[in-house]
């Protein structure tokens, strides 16, 4: 088992013929990953690394039945039509990569996605990857990379920057840990699955036996986190790490931003609630793969 | 978030139907005795900064007469506040205030939602307030789809012990604040305090908001030149590299400076980031070898190789750095031979006449770090690079040795280029012109441009390199400026090969003007 993507998953590429997502579907698919159809409005009747493309979501499902993610590739000012086009032809799982994508859009795409019962991840997301299943999204940035750089195993890994989502897994791998999924949740101040949804994801996941999770300063995804152990609803170990500890303080969003967060936020209130909470917390990035270890062994999981 | 003025914003509020007290804007004292004069009576005199505790740094003031509020105009106009300069202020007409209130939307990132906040008490210390008595304080989800309906605003006005003509009014605002902050895109808009005056209307004494940076390109109307989170208004430089952004929605350039009117030999170092969290962490390698950092940069989400040069050049542009340091989470995603050839243009072009350390760890970093190591021995100073399996602790170290191996430069060298055209193939391209010299690509024996191109829009015709597809599909990203027909051509061709790449400022940076 893995979350979100597998083998078994049938994805559709949103922008399919533009520049990354002609690059991108080539891993997707070379990874083995059933990509089987791309959308570009007008550009219907073409082929992508042999996956037809369709002038609309609907077609591309009318044509190839049930879909169940789509992947967009598409440019941030266009993305909230090309999710909600997505969502109302019943995909259940999106993944929005691009970045600088508009904060109201997000949120009108968040209350539509909730009234459809349906998930987004991102955005500014690299995406998802289960080792030697399937991936969306851009992580590796080519079968080759992705297969020598990650290996299946017992790890989940969730992380709010998209380079460190690689470089944990790699690391780990190096150190001979592999991973059971890794998940990019995305880099914008509101995303659709944040650290929260994804621990809990990995603690219904049977092959998942610890979660590394890589959080940032602002937001309260990790404090959130730390509730969810603390109540017991999640159980696996988690070991974090938490960036940002040198910068200077966020700018807050003056009082406002004070009244709805408190203390949540800071490195401090994250690692304090972490910690409390019994979730392992490591300073120095690259003491990550032996500390993971350890806790492994103290679980008796390696 | 890029940020509004007091000014700004209530003419939002004013657009929306909230009332705000009567005001002008001036610039000079002489504007403000006017404003005064017109006002009549008693105003306010408000320096407009994007600071918190304005009146406790004297940055709000009461006149009595037009006289006394020029003469504080005078004084407010100018000061420094936290390395920002008080250009602008707003007069305004003293109010008679009864009672004060606090509303406020912000981007809640758990609720997915914009929260609508009020307190039936406003003014300072509005935080303190929530945490002693939370009950004083209302929140209500804001539904984007639907807005927020004036019953709504009353329900929140009652629910913290409002009632008559003040839940009546304070209602309607509620629900037009709703408004003002989803059609302006606001991360946060806060009016505080808002009053209920003597004359029973209910009025934004103070408002501020800060606006979605990647929503900016939809609101030209508020002049906002660079979309940027920073506390305090935008340098030259930063307002360059921010063009070089604005448009171009291939991969991520931000950059924001750290240290200004620094001298060769104080330890600042140029940083090139890529990607937020290993960014940080490699900043950190650098700062703990004692160095201060010129800026932050960060090039990641596979930006095309002009964007990369182009970070390089505005970098170079600071002022004498001592080193550049390039490097990221270690294990990129995107193709790394992209934002070496970029580096390489700009470190030829430049020249570059520092050490430089880069890390360009992760996917086909092997050629990224073959295309360095093939530019190294054409540059004055050293340039070494490495890969994922290279922490940037290790990689700071190599660069503070460099440092200190290297003797600083004393003049500046001539830049790399290669020669002027004979013969030039030109066609455009998204950002720049490439031009092939025919003259050069005869004498060619590799026809390097044509294999290494990543888009393959070249092509042979009669012995000599043109384009494959269209100039119209050239211009519009077929040609993805990719570099290579410069760089590969000048390792492993006749040198034939020049994409020029603007950027539009520049210059005048360079030389100082």
């Amino acid at each position: 088992m893995a979350i979100l993507v597998d083998e078994g998953k049938r994805v559709l590429v949103q922008g399919i013929t533009g520049r990354e997502g002609r690059t991108r579907t080539n891993l997707m698919v070379e990874f083995g990953t059933q990509v089987v159809a791309g959308v570009t409005p007008g550009k219907g009747r073409q082929e992508v690394d042999g996956v037809p493309v369709y002038d609309t979501v609907f077609e591309a499902v009318e044509v190839c039945g049930s879909i169940d993610i789509s992947v967009l590739f598409i440019p941030a000012p266009l993305v909230k039509s090309a999710a909600l086009e997505a969502i109302e032809a019943g995909i259940k799982l999106l993944l929005i990569v691009p970045d600088r994508v508009p904060i109201y859009d997000v949120l009108e795409i968040a209350a539509s996605a909730k009234d459809a019962d349906a998930r987004f991840i991102g955005p500014n997301t690299l995406g998802v990857l289960s080792p030697a299943r399937a991936t969306i999204g851009m992580i590796g940035g080519s079968a080759t990379t992705a297969r020598e750089w990650f290996i299946p195993g017992p790890l989940g890994i969730s992380s709010r920057s998209g380079g460190i989502t690689s470089s944990m897994a790699y690391y780990l791998a190096r150190a001979g840990l592999g991973a059971s999924t890794l998940v990019h949740v995305g880099g914008d101040a509101v995303i659709g699955t944040p650290h929260p949804d994804v621990m809990r994801m990995f603690e219904a996941d049977p092959d998942t036996k610890a979660m590394v999770m890589f959080g940032e300063i602002g937001g309260s995804q990790e404090e959130r986190v730390a509730e969810l152990v603390a109540k017991g609803e999640i159980t696996k170990p988690i070991i974090a790490f938490i960036g940002g500890k040198a910068a200077k303080r966020g700018t807050r969003f003056s009082h406002a931003g004070a009244i709805v967060e408190g203390t949540r936020g800071t490195y401090e209130g994250k690692v304090e609630s972490l910690r409390t909470a019994g979730v392992t917390v490591v300073e120095a990035f690259g003491d990550l793969p032996e500390v993971t270890r350890r806790v492994l062994q103290e679980r008796e999981v390696l | 978030m890029a940020r509004l003025h007091e000014f700004q914003a209530k003419a939002l509020l004013k657009q929306a139907g909230i009332k705000i007290p009567r005001g002008i804007v001036a610039r000079t004292p002489e504007e403000a005795l006017l404003a005064a004069e017109q006002l009549g009576d008693s105003v306010v005199v408000k320096g407009q900064a994007w600071v918190t505790g304005r009146a406790s740094r004297g940055l709000i003031r009461f006149a009595d007469d037009p006289g006394q509020a020029e003469r504080m105009a005078a004084e407010i106009l100018g000061q420094q506040v936290e390395g920002f300069q008080v250009e602008t202020l707003l007069v305004e007409e003293k109010l008679a205030i009864v009672r004060e209130f606090y509303a406020g939307v912000i981007v809640d990132d758990q609720a997915q939602a914009p929260l609508l906040i009020f307190s039936a008490v406003g003014g300072t210390g509005i935080e303190e307030i929530a945490s002693k008595d939370p009950t004083s304080i209302g929140k209500r989800v804001i539904d984007v789809r639907r807005g927020f309906y004036d019953y709504q605003g009353r329900e929140l006005a009652r629910s913290t012990g409002l009632s008559g003509k003040e839940l009546l009014l304070m209602g309607d605002l509620l629900s037009k604040l709703a408004l003002v902050a989803q059609s302006a895109d606001a991360r946060s808009a806060e009016i505080n305090p808002v009053v209920m005056t003597a004359g029973g209307e209910i009025i934004a004494a103070d408002c501020r908001m800060t606006i979605d940076d990647y929503a900016v390109f939809r609101h030209p109307e508020l002049g906002i030149e660079v979309a940027r989170e920073f506390d305090r208004p935008a340098t030259r430089l930063e307002t360059v590299a921010w063009e070089v952004e604005r448009d171009d929605y291939r991969g991520t350039f931000y950059f924001i400076q750290m240290a200004q009117d620094f001298k060769s030999g104080e330890g600042v170092i140029g940083f090139h980031g890529a990607g937020g969290g290993g960014s940080m962490m490699s900043m950190d390698a650098v700062l703990r070898k004692n160095y201060r950092l010129a800026d932050f940069v960060d090039t990641s989400g596979n930006p095309p190789a002009s964007k990369v040069y182009r970070a390089a050049r505005i970098i170079f542009a600071q002022g004498p750095i001592d080193g550049y340091f390039a490097s990221g989470s270690g294990v990129a995603s995107q193709e790394q031979y992209h934002s070496a050839r970029g580096l390489v243009k700009a470190f030829l072009e430049q020249p570059l006449n520092v050490p430089a350390v880069i890390r360009l760890g992760g996917n086909a970093e092997e050629r990224a770090i073959a295309i360095l190591e093939r530019a190294a021995p054409l540059l004055p100073a050293p340039l070494e690079a490495y890969g994922k399996d290279d922490s940037p602790d290790f990689c700071a170290s190599r660069l503070d040795e460099l440092i200190r191996l290297t003797p600083r430069p004393t003049a500046t060298p001539q830049p790399i280029l290669p020669p002027a055209a004979t013969e030039p193939y030109q066609f455009d391209t998204v950002t720049g012109q490439v031009t092939l010299d025919h003259a050069a690509c005869r004498s060619c024996e590799t026809k390097i441009c044509i294999e290494t191109c990543v888009p393959q829009i070249l092509k042979l015709d009669d012995g000599l390199p043109v384009l494959s597809i269209t100039r119209e599909q050239a211009r519009h990203g077929g040609c993805t400026e990719c570099l290579a027909c410069q760089v590969e051509c000048y390792f492993e061709g006749a040198q034939g090969g020049y994409i020029d790449l603007p950027i539009p400022g520049l210059a005048r940076e360079e030389t100082g003007a």
